[in-house]
């Protein structure tokens, strides 16, 4: 009786630590899941030559909003050149953003990007973007950013308007060590 | 009992004192200490709530500062949920599923010991965050990112007692299924194992599945927070919502683990009092093990709002409304149960009897709550807060307590009175409700949940509130006097204690020797017994 008991604990302890992994397996899944879904809002990135084989459809035409916030009381100023343009799926556009430092301090930023409706995630192409990398500003620096992004023409019929969303973070705590290292070699 | 007298020259070896206590490896010292420590913590959580009433009682800051107040609503959860409920089942796992199934002890009894002794350590580390710099944890109970990683120095003595809990629980369980497994007397069939045996089988097994899930959630807020990874931080390639979905994964199978034992406890206790066996035994045990399913499959009804597909949102909403169908199934087989029987009414019959219709409340509005659009309208107010409180408070509560009062006669070998059980079960259903009903019709009304100030159309109902609070919190000392009293004398229990009860327990003295079962009992004369009785019942009656 003894021994069959050790068994069956053994055995559920092996369960439980196996639990524990699948929590953690909850994290990529989660991300395979928005991204087959556009849950979430986040868009695909890719390289130029790839979205080339689009057809331009001219017999639709899709407003595109952009929306900037900053995260936490950043203090920096974000904004889009425009606030909405008409499109027609297939054919790239060019919209700028400006950010300022308006601190006495260097600040990194990173941007990261979001599009509603979330049917429209997957079909909105993002070909160059400030948002693949952080950016470093010095204090009172201001910076002009480019997007070039291109509509999927397979975007559902019923989607006339995408948003474009980006949320400024200030990551200077986390990168600056890998700055440092830079400066160091 | 000749084979009980024959046990008695076991009791000596066991050392006496504190040091009894602290190496105990017997289920039933372990029982006590792990429902001794429930009731401690009991007063402490509820000492809180108090506190959280008292500021309610009028709109405007009273009493205490905002930051203190959210840590009182968090920490009145953490302690309600993992300090109180889980180890009173635990406890009540501890004494009556060897006692029920004819086992000698838990499978593991130095693991049995551990698993309790983790937890006072676990209790004290999570109340001293309270003096630390930037008080306890504030961000609710759900530890949801951002919020709770701007938690002071407290943050990771939160997560650490969590992780005790987590491995206290994990062994607890652990021990629950290898006695469920491997203790059972000859003859002891699953299909014959009392439904509190049935219903913790399948919560055990709902433990050991979800607490490693938390753990694992905690640990990566911890590693956020100190160690840079970015699992929940947005501007790292993280998803906030992210922790949601495996908190929630946790969580919903964590609601039934404080209800499913509580069921158990309601299907003893009704067919003894009804002097007829439980209505519809196997449908019990498939319904419970249903609901053990479904509750992996609903999770996100939690966070209707955070933005998901609609698709997702259907499903959800479908999957939650579908557990009304097991859980329908159980309250029709107490009430058939009852039907035609020759009920009477003492203390844990009253407790199991308002259970049945009080938690039925909590089901309906958990109900409304699982409609997708209607949530939107309910999310995060006090609606919700009324909901869960009639689920777990006139719940689980009132579950242990009645199994408080229908099984310390057997552990005592004495009667609680009877006059006291009676006033403590009338004090506490009447402001149980004075308490959370009103909560209802405020929420309804808007009045959002972890807000130490609120606006002025909502006074009436939460002075009523307040007064319900302190009306139920000091019943319950009736309570500790009561069970105190019956520790240390009374009227002599006899075996069988209630006349309708079957089961090995009663087949035992009152109290039961230290050691139990040491000779295989009769798993067979007791069932025979109990068709006997209850077809001389019905024969008499017709």
């Amino acid at each position: 009786m003894k021994s069959s008991s050790n068994n069956s604990a053994i055995k559920l302890c092996f369960f439980a630590v196996a639990m524990f992994g699948f929590g953690y397996a909850l994290v990529p899944l989660y991300d395979v899941l928005c991204d087959i879904t556009g849950l979430n809002g986040k868009s695909e990135n890719v390289t130029q030559q790839q979205q080339a084989s689009f057809e331009v459809d001219e017999s639709r035409t899709i407003t595109v909003e952009f929306i900037t916030s900053l995260n936490q009381g950043m203090s920096w100023d974000f904004e889009a050149a425009t606030a909405k343009m008409q499109v027609h799926p297939g054919k790239p556009y060019q919209a700028s953003f400006f950010v300022k430092n308006k601190t006495s301090r260097s600040i990194v930023g990173q941007a990261i990007p979001s599009v509603a409706p979330f049917s429209a995630a997957n079909h909105f192409i993002k070909t160059e973007c400030f948002c693949f990398n952080n950016q470093i500003l010095e204090a009172g620096q201001s910076l002009e950013m480019p997007v070039v992004f291109v509509i999927n023409p397979a975007l559902p019929d019923h989607v006339k308007t995408v948003t474009l969303s980006y949320t400024y973070f200030d990551v200077s705590n986390t990168v600056s060590k890998s700055l440092n290292n830079i400066d160091n070699t | 009992m000749s084979t009980v007298a024959s046990e008695e020259h076991h009791d000596e070896h066991h050392p006496s004192g504190m040091m009894r206590w602290i190496t105990t490896t017997n289920h039933k010292d372990i029982g006590t200490l792990y429902l001794w420590f429930s009731f401690i913590m009991f007063f402490i959580g509820g000492f809180m709530a108090l506190i959280i009433r008292t500021e309610l009682f009028q709109p405007g800051m009273q009493f205490v500062d905002p930051q203190f107040f959210n840590s009182m609503t968090t920490m009145h959860a953490i302690i309600m949920i993992f300090g109180v409920v889980m180890p009173a089942f635990t406890g009540l796992a501890n004494w009556l599923i060897p006692l029920m199934i004819g086992g000698t002890d838990m499978a593991l009894p130095r693991m049995n010991n551990w698993s309790f002794w983790i937890l006072p350590f676990a209790f004290a580390m999570m109340l001293s965050t309270l003096f630390m710099d930037g008080g306890g944890p504030a961000g609710g109970w759900t530890l949801y990112p951002p919020l709770s990683l701007q938690t002071g120095d407290a943050l990771p003595f939160v997560i650490f007692s969590i992780h005790f809990m987590g491995m206290s629980s994990i062994m607890g369980a652990i021990n629950v299924v290898a006695t469920i497994l491997n203790m059972r007397a000859p003859g002891m069939t699953l299909m014959k194992m009392p439904l509190f045996v049935w219903t913790w089988l399948i919560t055990a097994y709902l433990l050991i599945a979800v607490m490693p899930v938390l753990a694992g959630g905690v640990t990566m807020l911890l590693t956020d927070k100190f160690f840079g990874t970015s699992f929940f931080n947005a501007a790292g390639g993280g998803d906030p919502v992210l922790f949601q979905h495996i908190f929630w994964f946790f969580g919903h199978p964590e609601v039934y683990i404080l209800i499913l034992p509580s069921f158990g406890v309601i299907s003893s206790i009704i067919p003894t009092f009804a002097r007829k066996p439980l209505f519809g035994y196997s449908s019990m045990v498939y319904a419970t093990a249903s609901i053990a399913f479904l509750s992996f499959i609903v999770w996100a009804h939690h966070m209707f709002t955070v933005g998901m597909p609609l698709a997702g949102e259907l499903f959800f909403m479908f999957a939650t409304m579908l557990i009304a169908v097991p859980t329908g199934v159980k309250v029709f087989n107490w009430i058939c149960t009852m039907w035609r029987g020759a009920m009477t009414f003492e203390t844990p019959m009253l407790f199991s009897i308002a259970f049945i219709i009080l938690f039925t409340i909590g089901g309906f509005s958990g109900l409304m709550l699982a409609i997708t659009p209607a949530d939107f309208q309910y999310h995060d107010t006090y609606f919700v807060v009324a909901h869960f409180h009639y689920v777990l408070v006139p719940g689980s509560i009132f579950a242990i307590i009645a199994a408080v009062y229908y099984w310390l006669p057997k552990w005592t070998g004495h009667m609680y009175n009877e006059f006291w059980g009676k006033t403590h079960f009338w004090l506490s259903t009447i402001f149980v409700n004075v308490t959370f009903f009103p909560m209802h019709f405020v929420g309804l009304a808007g009045m959002p949940r972890r807000i130490p100030d609120y606006a002025l159309q909502f006074s009436d109902y939460n002075q009523i509130a307040t007064i319900g609070a302190f009306g139920f919190g000091f019943s319950q000392l009736i309570f500790l006097g009561l069970v105190i009293a019956t520790i240390r004398g009374g009227a002599k229990a006899t075996d069988r204690v209630w006349d309708g009860a079957h089961g090995l327990e009663w087949t035992l003295s009152s109290p039961p020797p230290y050691h139990s079962f040491t000779t295989p009992p009769n798993v067979e004369d007791e069932w025979n017994w109990f068709t006997r009785e209850h077809y001389e019942t019905v024969k008499t009656r017709s």
